[in-house]
């Protein structure tokens, strides 16, 4: 029979995957003083399943290389052998190369080995060593040698003579002579007689014990480890002997050969297709299946509906048709819910990536995840790993101290590093907190003073100075170290949460550490949007940026002349944007005041949008400007509303860039009670 | 032909001797661990039960003492599929009450080989 075991390698790579991850976390738990069994058998358990179906499944490779890993494992599970923390290191190693030995077996390249080997040596230079520990005992894995050593390979020309006393209990174990018998009998004529002489009294038969004996006579040419092999399982505990007889007898038939396994070579041509996929929780397609069912059942309704229509049954159309959008609702949403994932996907990296980090770098620093079941976009997900990695290790580089300044410092030696995120409000929270040194503000404010990004006299908040840190070209010299400066500042870490509709900001005291919060928008591809009107223009302000809408602000209105007017907003002058002389177009509103004021947050600055009319709040399908036209200053995207025209969505930080609206203007009136009039 | 129960926390394996099962004309119920496969046990008879040995939850060892424990898994062959292939494992697993095991690496053919051992 031919199987072809190719079609199990992508669920093999991917639970192979998934297995290194387990083990990769379970490593940076493990503690070298106080080692945890189950962790151990955890680890163990993922090793040993690996090298099994990289056995099964034709990886040579893979399973000799886990094989080393999987025995040094195996010691240290059965405490014959210490763990240390080079171990865990070697240990984590080779989880780096199993993961590139597999993932060049997916993709169908050619393996190089020295990596493997020189690991692999490793390994076999502790397991060569003597036990440090209770040397004088015996190791728990002895070598492969079963007791009933096949002796005599030649086969019997006459056939064989055996005497078989099974164990009382062989039934017990689901094995029965009548199996083996009839597989002997498979391989030639074959003479049965029982002895039933430890049989005890009819009184005393225990009915499922077995107390008989055979002798038995196999009239085949076969070898004996075939013979063996039928009482493979039961030999050590039985009486059994096995002789050649010499009888003359006819040929008899060839013993059963099993094929030699051969593994299955892989087609590289196919295995180059890279698939991307999600793994969706089973309930999340239950849920769809159910809302296709539903509106399946809606659409027949409303076709009955439509075959013999008249005006009587309208109020039956409105309410199919309000079922109709129900349901559509209710599949877009369930169809958005596939895409979402928990930021587990994301956060499981960065223990190996702290660990690894804080060793180069000296420190001594603890991991605390929390909220990874947090769900968001598979696409906002992917693009909010490389900011975090940043800010993560902006933490560890600037944030947490060394060990000995920690000490002298009073505060634990080990530092902290908080991964957190929950939802808020229809958003994603991350925030990334750090119990460090905090940010320095008289060291930021020197540097962004000789810089030219704030001048001697300004007056900044705390807030503002934190915030400088985001700025293109902050990045100076002395901050720059191995770990964070790579050519990669906090001004584009921002740049690609804004990109992502999202925003980021920084608390931080003195001391006492830093919390950097990222809020990001669920999804990419539909938006909680306002519709507002300038003219006859409808555009989209998405929700999320809008903070407040005001109506009457006569009084709170600074016209500057050859500037941006401002609007005096309880303690702060926010710039005003006219959106009818941005796009050109006319507007209702002769005067200022006639129109309307929406507050919008963006870019970390907040401006206010001049409109004539705020309509409706809806979700909106984005529909790239970029991909079906072109990049267009101050628009993300379009949509197209229920009345088929096509409408604009506002980008607000582009909006603030096209009004030309200089953000160290913004600063200089910011909290200035006494500017402008 | 046989009702078989295979169990397996490594899907990949377990798919792969559940596909070659049913191939050869068996009826196959997967668990992916002891716990899962003793109670899939109890809901219906089995003739043949396949068990990983290194499992989360419940290990294959547990599972065969606790399906000895029942009555109608009294007799029913029980093989062991290891890669632990030491004779102290085996003789672990015989005290357990295991019929006998597989050692992997296998492949199909002698995956069907051997139970064609215990199946009548």
């Amino acid at each position: 029979m031919s199987i072809d075991l190719s079609q199990f390698h992508q669920v093999f790579f991917e639970e192979s995957y998934e297995g290194l991850d387990v083990m990769e976390s379970a490593l940076l738990n493990l503690q070298p003083d106080k080692v945890d069994s189950d962790t151990i058998n955890e680890i163990f358990r993922a090793a040993h399943s690996i090298k099994g179906g990289s056995g099964t499944f034709g990886f040579t490779d893979v399973a000799d290389f886990t094989h080393v890993v999987e025995t040094l494992l195996d010691e240290i599970r059965g405490e014959v052998r210490d763990i240390t923390s080079d171990t865990v290191e070697l240990f984590l190693k080779s989880v780096d190369c199993i993961r590139k030995m597999i993932q060049q077996h997916d993709v169908g390249d050619p393996y190089d080995a020295t990596d493997a080997n020189a690991i692999k040596a490793q390994f076999e230079t502790i397991l060569s060593n003597d036990l440090p520990t209770q040397a004088g005992e015996s190791l728990a894995i002895t070598p492969v040698t079963a007791s009933h050593e096949i002796q005599n390979d030649s086969p019997a020309p006459h056939g064989w003579k055996i005497y078989f006393k099974p164990h009382q209990d062989i039934l017990r174990t689901g094995n029965d002579p009548l199996r083996m018998f009839r597989e002997l009998e498979s391989l030639g004529p074959l003479i049965v007689a029982v002895d039933v002489s430890a049989l005890p009294h009819i009184s005393l038969i225990d009915p499922e014990a077995c107390y008989l004996a055979w002798s038995l006579e196999l009239k085949a040419d076969v070898p004996k480890a075939v013979i063996d092999e039928a009482f493979e399982w039961v030999a050590d505990e039985s009486e059994l002997s096995i002789t050649p007889v010499v009888v003359e007898d006819d040929q008899v038939s060839a013993p059963e050969q099993l094929t030699p396994y051969r593994p299955a070579v892989k087609g590289s041509d196919l295995s180059k297709v890279e698939v991307t996929s999600i793994r969706v929780g089973i309930d999340k397609v239950d849920d769809l299946i159910n809302m296709v069912g539903e509106l399946v059942i809606t659409q027949s309704m409303l076709g009955e509906l439509g075959l013999d229509f008249t005006m009587k049954s309208l109020p039956k159309l409105l309410e199919g048709i309000e079922q109709l959008s129900q349901n559509t609702r209710e599949l877009q949403e369930s169809v958005m819910r596939i895409r979402m994932l928990p930021i587990s996907f994301t956060f499981s990296r960065f223990p190996r990536l702290v660990h690894d980090l804080g060793r180069a770098m000296g420190k001594k620093i603890e991991l605390k995840l929390s909220g990874e079941q947090t769900e968001l976009d598979k696409t906002v997900m992917e693009k909010i790993g490389d900011p975090l990695v940043h800010l993560v290790r902006n933490s560890l580089d600037h944030g947490i101290e060394t060990p000995q300044e920690r000490l002298t410092l009073g505060k634990p030696e080990t530092g902290t590093i908080t991964l957190n995120a929950f939802h808020q409000g229809g958003k994603i929270v991350i925030q990334i907190i750090d119990d460090g040194a905090g940010l320095n503000k008289a060291k930021i404010l020197e540097k962004a003073k000789q810089n030219g990004m704030v001048s001697d006299t300004d007056v900044l908040s705390d807030d503002q100075i934190h915030d400088l840190i985001f700025k293109p070209g902050f990045s100076t010299a002395d901050q720059v170290s191995d770990i964070s400066g790579r050519g990669v500042g906090m001004d584009v870490v921002r740049r690609n949460i804004i990109e992502l509709n999202g925003s980021v900001e920084v608390e931080s005291t003195e001391g006492e550490g830093s919390v950097f919060t990222i809020r990001l928008p669920l999804t990419l591809a539909t938006l909680e949007g306002q519709l507002i009107r300038v003219g006859r223009q409808t555009y989209i302000l998405p929700l999320i940026s809008i903070v407040e809408s005001i109506q009457s602000f006569q009084g709170m209105l600074h016209r500057v002349v050859g500037g941006c007017d401002l609007l005096r907003l309880r303690d702060e002058y926010v710039p005003i944007i006219q959106l009818s002389s941005l796009f050109n177009i006319p507007s209702d509103s002769k005067d200022m005041e006639d129109g309307l004021l929406v507050v919008v947050e963006g870019d970390n600055m907040k401006v206010a949008i001049f409109i004539d009319d705020l309509e409706a709040q809806q979700q909106v399908v984005i529909k790239s400007l970029e991909e079906n036209y072109k990049k267009v200053e101050g628009v993300s995207g379009a949509t197209i509303l229920g009345d088929g025209t096509v409408s604009l969505i506002l980008d607000i930080a582009g909006l603030i860039k096209l009004a030309g609206v200089q953000r160290h203007e913004y600063k200089a009136v910011h909290k200035g009670d006494d500017y402008a009039a | 032909m046989a009702r078989i129960l295979a169990v397996d926390d490594s899907a990949s394996m377990r798919q792969m001797v559940s596909y070659t099962l049913k191939v050869a004309g068996h009826d196959v119920v997967e668990a992916a661990d002891g716990q899962q496969a003793l109670e899939l046990a109890k809901g219906t008879q089995v003739d043949l039960v396949l068990s990983d040995v290194n499992m989360p939850v419940m290990d294959g060892l547990t599972l065969v003492k606790e399906l000895r424990a029942l009555p109608e898994y009294k007799f029913t062959p029980i093989l062991m599929l290891t890669t632990e292939s030491t004779l102290d494992k085996k003789m672990e697993g015989k005290k357990a009450g295991a019929t006998g095991w597989l050692v992997k690496p296998f492949n199909p053919d002698q995956l069907l080989a051997t139970i064609k051992k215990v199946l009548d």
